[in-house]
């Protein structure tokens, strides 16, 4: 298939960027997406103009390094799958697609597709850690986690950092990462004796990064590759609270 | 008090005020509205007229007028604040976004419903607040009310701005319980089914009054 792609091209963080329209010819639908871009890219190369940047690692849906905007949404139109797992088979012959890096203040973009994401390690710098000690590995089920609460922490452990929820916020709120992180470490028996110290370091650090707040549109729900809940954001809500008047 | 301070200056602390007094105001909706069904008492007015009488004049309720005063100050005050700060945190847009295909047309919206809304309050209190309690109307308030509502301009805003206030409180409702940290899948059906028909219902016994006085008296 062919393609007309509107990319957005900026040279760095300090200059102006802008669309830049390119055509892709005889691309594959078993391609991913990022595949399709590769093509570009080689194309690119090969006329001697200076390839897109957009940021890309593992390729297999954990990395959460694919920030890409595609025609609207965070990871393209499908759900519950980064940019790499994103396959041109959900797109047709002759289709417009604009492609635009993650947009929030506290992310500002580096280069073309490439966004900072350091405020979200920052976030995770001031609490997203357990620093109290539990000795050498031991025996097996010695601290017993029931099995509800071993699922629930997981569902929020599956996050990979991505930004997704920042950028598909109409807020630009960093509200699901932050309870995603919240909720793993907090629910297991490990983390639970430093949470209210953690929920509140975090928040601050969020609120201290220029992230917006939660308005409960429930988008990053939505557009989370891992489909992760915005009952953790509830969660998230009873620590604060707890933390804060308990 | 700097625990405090601290608190309700963070994001969520905003949005706790957000929920609390989003879900005070709701309680005076109904409040309000039961008692405004006094105007289809068949007696030309002197239930309702009764009424107001006690609403304006008992202590109990001047006091917690104050306390409702203060709920819609908060609320206005403290979305503005939010929507400034929300805004803010992407000064630059997306040149293409989808957002219908990850949130509802009322939760994005609730800026623009709220602030019909308050227009409609400013309106509202204008015609009957100010002209009764600071002007000292020679009209009784029922008089008033019909009076009012004969202007079909009048009548057709008030509909209107009450189908706002139903997509404010579509999102509002169900969105405070989240905030508030509640949200179980034993009960969190339950309160979106409550908030909706609460977003129906209430705006609804509302607008039975305009239409009625516009189109029987």
């Amino acid at each position: 298939m062919n393609l007309t792609l509107h990319i957005w091209r900026q040279k760095d963080a300090r200059t102006k960027g802008k669309f830049v329209i390119y055509k892709v010819e005889n691309v594959h639908e078993e391609m991913s997406f990022l595949e399709m871009l590769d093509i570009l890219n080689e194309q690119l190369i090969a006329k001697n103009e200076d390839p897109v940047a957009f940021d890309h690692d593992c390729r297999e849906g954990i990395c959460g390094c694919c920030s890409l905007y595609i025609n609207g949404r965070a990871h393209g139109p499908k759900r519950g799958i980064t940019v790499c797992q994103l396959h041109m088979r959900h797109f047709k012959d002759g289709d417009s697609i604009w492609i635009e890096p993650w947009r929030a203040r506290p992310f500002p973009v580096l280069k073309d597709l490439i966004v900072d994401r350091a405020p979200l390690d920052r976030i995770m710098q001031a609490g997203g850690y357990i620093s109290a000690r539990i000795g050498s590995a031991q025996d097996a089920n010695t601290i017993l986690i029931d099995h509800d609460t071993a699922e629930s922490s997981m569902d929020a452990a599956a996050c990979i950092g991505c930004g997704a929820c920042v950028a598909s916020c109409k807020n630009a709120s960093a509200m699901l990462f932050v309870a995603a992180k919240v909720s793993h470490l907090g629910q297991l028996p490990q983390g639970k004796l430093e949470r209210e110290k953690r929920v509140l370091a975090m928040i601050a650090q969020m609120d201290k990064e220029g992230f917006g707040g939660c308005t409960n549109t429930k988008a990053c729900e939505a557009e989370c590759p891992k489909e992760i809940k915005i009952t953790h954001i509830a969660r998230l809500n009873r620590e604060f609270l707890r933390a804060s008047v308990v | 008090m700097g625990w405090f301070i601290r608190t309700f200056y963070s994001s969520i602390g905003k949005k706790l005020i957000m929920a609390l007094t989003g879900l005070f105001l709701c309680s005076f909706l109904s409040v309000h509205l039961m008692g405004n069904f006094q105007l289809f008492k068949n007696d030309g007015g002197a239930a309702f007229n009764h009424y107001s009488e006690f609403m304006s004049t008992n202590p109990l309720i001047r006091i917690l007028e104050i306390g409702m005063v203060i709920g819609f100050a908060l609320h206005i005050f403290d979305g503005i604040r939010l929507w400034l700060l929300n805004r803010s945190a992407r000064p630059v847009g997306y040149a293409k976004n989808d957002a219908a295909a990850n949130s509802t047309f009322f939760s994005r919206t609730m800026i623009y419903s709220g602030g019909i809304v308050f227009v409609f309050l400013a309106v509202h209190l204008k015609s009957f607040f100010v002209e009764h309690r600071v002007l000292g109307s020679e009209l009784t308030m029922y008089q008033s009310v019909v009076q009012a509502f004969h202007d079909p301009v009048y009548s057709l805003f008030y509909v209107a701005a009450l189908v706002l206030l139903g997509f404010h409180l579509n999102h509002g409702f169900q969105s405070a319980f989240q905030t508030l940290g509640m949200n179980h899948k034993k009960y969190t059906p339950l309160i979106k089914f409550l908030g909706l028909m609460f977003s129906i219902l209430i705006p609804l016994g509302y607008a039975t009054m305009p239409l009625y006085f516009l189109l029987t008296k």
